[in-house]
């Protein structure tokens, strides 16, 4: 039996596999490194930046970073949070987000990992982008002004859908999600509750229309315990207040 | 309908000139609009029809590059380079003069569809300011009476060709010259040296040189051409990073423009030795004016045997070389962002690893190198590795060219040995009175005149060659704001701690400029800057703040004198908030206006 390679997070010892990236063995270990781009069942993006990570001395997000024997990675550390902290607020500045007139709230990965990361207010000037709402789809919404550009619903939709209904546009502060349809609207394509892309947001941009609010303030997904106890929301199946399609 | 189907028609020939391929849809698109000024909706589907991918992707394409219009814009599209270099040179009265005399809004299209008028990050021309691009043709040495002559010529609707060919002259300055620009180089030798010492020779060549990447990183290069040799792979490419992005530089322009041959040489010499046969050489869209010259060198260089399948006789010795052209997009610089934009998309930088050495282009292992490091390694390759050298330093080996502009007298391009001083450099160029150096650009470093003893190399201050000076009359002020307001523009906006951030920063030194900064916000800058320097994806993020860190160390004084007095300032300007409604209401007395003090009270 040969002795598998080895890195230490936090002190801990954490195995790995050849090409595993240090949050992939960190989640195989059992331990919490706070993400929002990232779901294991998608090719890693690395573009929340949530995921940082001090390796060797070094801040790298440990959703792209191959994991090497020897490594020491430092996650719960101050220096860290701090810039977690301040990546969340800039996320909740960018965007227009009403947490307490969200459906997703309480069951939001977005706002679970901004407690997580121990942010208490958004801190940085509010950019109040106008973002209309699309309603145009019979069983979903997308409310744009909670997308954080993660892209987990253009990878869902792409690479499992085989849809490809979601897209990235713009540069810079002027980058969004649109549909991919010349009218940019949701009802003119074949979106489906039932679809991957419908159940990945970390966010509560794509809600299910008719239904909402049905789960009371103290028993909702992260009212109880925090995400790194109760896991990622789109992880969870519908009774846990996560997906809820079909 | 007949119009639609002509443009469908036009687009079509153009499609198909590029033998229908995605990779190269960037093209496309430059080529689309050069006929019909902008990108519609139907140009877009119809290209993404052609192509065979969606609209979505084209759109994400146009939307992304400055130089793609999604919205109507005029027959002569006049942008104006805006670089703290310009500023100097008063490109923003001229601005506003051409749009007036014009009749049209600053970053707007006249009623006519004739001529919009905007600006853009810096084009290079930084030695021959004011400068602008024309339909993306390079304006230098801009001048009223000029601007007079251009507003005729527009009004005429006189075709660019007819317009003074002095307009666009670009001439080189080349103020100092040293083993790279110096010295004679035949045509073909490196080649020769190639084919008669044999690909390890050379590289062994190369090992010995030291050269380091010129493109500002300083990775060895015979490191990366040996990894990208030793690579598995039939298929391997070379790729010449030509995008000289960074604000105040401009060597790259001299090298491609005067010494084209030495640098297609050094990329065939690569190609020799890492076992390619096709190069690219991504040109920025700023230096579009030289592309016909550059094709023509290509031509000639075929015709005499020293590109194209058997190069000198050796049907074994295969290798061709194509351009870019970029499309306005500084991210493009970046290698993997540059190879993503080379295969048709929008510049997002890759996630490294895999490098480029072995998943570059179409996911070969792919050599990208700056025109700089190409043609040094043609040197190299004839004159060899220990000649290379005998200049320079311990751990910089060569020489470097530096981009000199901004106050001084004799700007333009000056090689030197790797390790002179800073206070040498300023005292060659004529520059009397700095106060302070940009160095490296607004990625660089910013210098303050107690470190004009400094030297200029990769073991002190490291250089893609951008060197702009600040003179005592300056505000060093005004060049952070420029480049804050650069990076913004600049973004690609994939991470966060880039897209939101430059505009953060920009917000806080905009506050600071105007007058309504505090301690508070310089502390608030520090900290933001650290988030940007650390958790940005890829470098231009990573650097983006260090002019704003550089100076509230360098230049403390340029902040403190215009800080407000209390500790605290809101980013919420009520008085300012009030004056739509002292407008509507016709008010103008005191009492419409808001008591600072009492404000500034009420505020925690
Ligand atoms: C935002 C950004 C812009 C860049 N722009 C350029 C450029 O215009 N030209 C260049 O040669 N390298 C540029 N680089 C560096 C390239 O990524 C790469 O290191 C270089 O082309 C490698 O060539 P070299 O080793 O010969 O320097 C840039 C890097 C970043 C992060
Ligand atoms: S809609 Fe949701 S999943 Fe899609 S990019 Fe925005 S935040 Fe991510
Ligand atoms: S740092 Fe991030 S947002 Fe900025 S250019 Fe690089 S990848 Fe794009």
């Amino acid at each position: 039996m040969s002795e598998e390679p080895r890195f230490t997070l936090d002190g801990r010892t954490v195995p790995f596999q050849d090409g595993q990236t240090i949050m992939a063995a960190a989640l195989a270990a059992g331990i919490y490194i706070p993400h929002l781009c990232f779901n294991p069942e998608f090719t890693p993006h690395g573009s929340c930046r949530v995921c940082l990570v001090k390796v060797n001395g070094r801040m790298q997000a440990s959703c792209t970073t191959p994991a090497a024997a020897g490594q020491v990675v430092q996650s719960e550390i101050d220096e860290v949070r701090e810039i977690r902290r301040g990546l969340l607020q800039m996320l909740f500045v960018e965007g227009n987000h009403v947490c307490p007139a969200c459906e997703k709230s309480g069951a939001c990965q977005l706002q679970a990992v901004a407690y997580y990361v121990g942010m208490l207010a958004p801190h940085y000037t509010h950019f109040y982008p106008r973002r209309p709402v699309d309603a145009s789809h019979p069983d979903a919404l997308i409310d744009f002004n909670r997308c954080i550009l993660c892209e987990l619903c253009v990878r869902a939709s792409r690479e499992v859908d085989g849809k490809n209904v979601f897209a990235v546009q713009g540069r810079g502060i002027k980058a969004h999600l649109v549909v991919n349809t010349p009218s940019g609207k949701l009802g003119a394509t074949d979106f489906s509750l039932s679809d991957k892309a419908a159940q990945v947001c970390p966010t509560g941009t794509i809600l299910s229309k008719h239904s909402g609010y049905e789960i009371p303030i103290g028993q909702r997904l992260y009212d109880r315990k925090p995400i790194n106890v109760v896991g990622d929301v789109a992880a969870l199946a519908v009774s846990k207040g996560g997906r809820r399609h079909d | 309908m007949a119009e639609s189907s002509t443009l469908a028609q036009t687009i079509r020939d153009i499609v198909q000139r590029h033998q229908k391929l995605p990779t190269r849809l960037l093209q496309i698109l430059r080529e689309v609009q050069d006929r019909l000024t902008w990108l519609s909706t139907e140009a877009i589907n119809v290209v993404a029809e052609e192509l065979g991918i969606s609209p979505a992707k084209v759109r994400s394409v146009a939307e992304f590059y400055s130089f793609l219009y999604t919205a109507p814009r005029g027959s002569y599209d006049i942008l104006f380079s805006d670089n703290i270099t310009d500023r100097m040179l008063g490109n923003r009265e001229l601005l506003h003069y051409l749009a007036d005399r014009l009749g049209v809004a600053i970053n707007g299209t006249r009623a006519d569809g004739r001529v919009s008028v905007g600006t853009t990050s810096c084009t290079g021309m930084c030695d021959q300011g004011p400068a602008a691009l024309v339909n993306g043709y390079a304006l230098t040495r801009l001048t009223k009476p000029r601007l007079d002559r251009i507003v005729e010529l527009v009004n005429a609707k006189t075709p660019l060709e007819q317009w003074p060919r002095e307009f666009f002259e670009v001439v080189s300055n080349i103020r100092r010259a040293d083993i790279l620009l110096g010295r004679h180089f035949a045509d073909g030798a490196a080649l020769r040296a190639v084919l008669k010492r044999g690909p390890e020779a050379i590289l062994e060549e190369m090992v010995k040189s030291g050269l380091r990447g010129q493109g500002g990183a300083g990775f060895k290069s015979a490191a990366k051409w040996q990894s990208c040799r030793n690579a598995p792979g039939e298929v391997k490419y070379v790729v010449c990073n030509a995008d000289e992005g960074e604000p105040g530089t401009f060597k790259d322009r001299v090298l491609m423009q005067d010494y084209a041959d030495l640098v297609f040489e050094g990329m065939t010499v690569c190609g020799r030795v890492i076992g390619a046969r096709q190069g690219f050489v991504y040109l920025r869209g700023e230096y579009r004016y030289m592309v016909d010259a550059l094709k023509a060198t290509l031509q000639r260089r075929r015709e005499a045997g020293l590109l194209g399948a058997a190069i000198l006789g050796d049907a074994s010795f295969e290798f061709d070389i194509d351009i870019h052209l970029g499309a306005g997009a500084y991210v493009c610089g970046e290698e993997s962002a540059l190879i993503e934009s080379l295969e048709g998309k929008h510049g997002v930088p890759r996630i490294r690893p895999p490098f480029p050495t072995t998943h570059g282009y179409l996911n070969k292992p792919t050599v990208v190198n700056n025109v700089e490091t190409f043609a040094s390694a043609a040197k190299i390759a004839v004159e060899g590795g220990n000649w290379f050298a005998s200049r320079g330093t311990a751990e910089s080996k060569g020489t470097k060219l530096l981009s000199l502009s901004g106050d001084c007298e004799r700007p333009g391009i000056y090689e030197y040995p790797f390790g002179v001083t800073v206070r040498q450099v300023l005292e060659d160029c004529g520059a009397r009175d700095a106060q302070g150096i940009q160095m490296a650009g607004p990625a660089g470093h910013m210098i303050s005149a107690k470190l004009f003893d400094r030297r200029i190399c990769f073991e002190d201050l490291a250089t893609g060659g951008s060197f702009m000076v600040f003179d005592q009359r300056r505000d060093i002020l005004d060049g952070i704001r420029n480049f804050a307001h650069f990076f913004v523009h600049e973004s690609c906006g994939f991470c966060t701690p880039c897209r939101v951030g430059t505009s953060l920063m920009r917000d806080l030194v905009d506050k600071v400029h105007t007058g309504h900064g505090t301690r508070a916000d310089l502390e608030e800058m520090r900290k933001l800057g650290q988030i940007m320097r650390v958790a940005s994806h890829c470098g231009l993020g990573q650097t983006a703040p260090n002019p704003v860190l550089d100076s509230l160390d360098q230049f403390p004084e340029s902040y403190e004198r215009r800080l407000r007095s209390t500790a605290f300032e809101p980013a919420f300007d009520m008085n300012a908030a009030l004056e739509q409604a002292r407008w509507l209401t016709g008010r103008t007395d005191p009492d419409a206006y808001l008591d600072e003090e009492i404000l500034s009270r009420a505020m925690p």
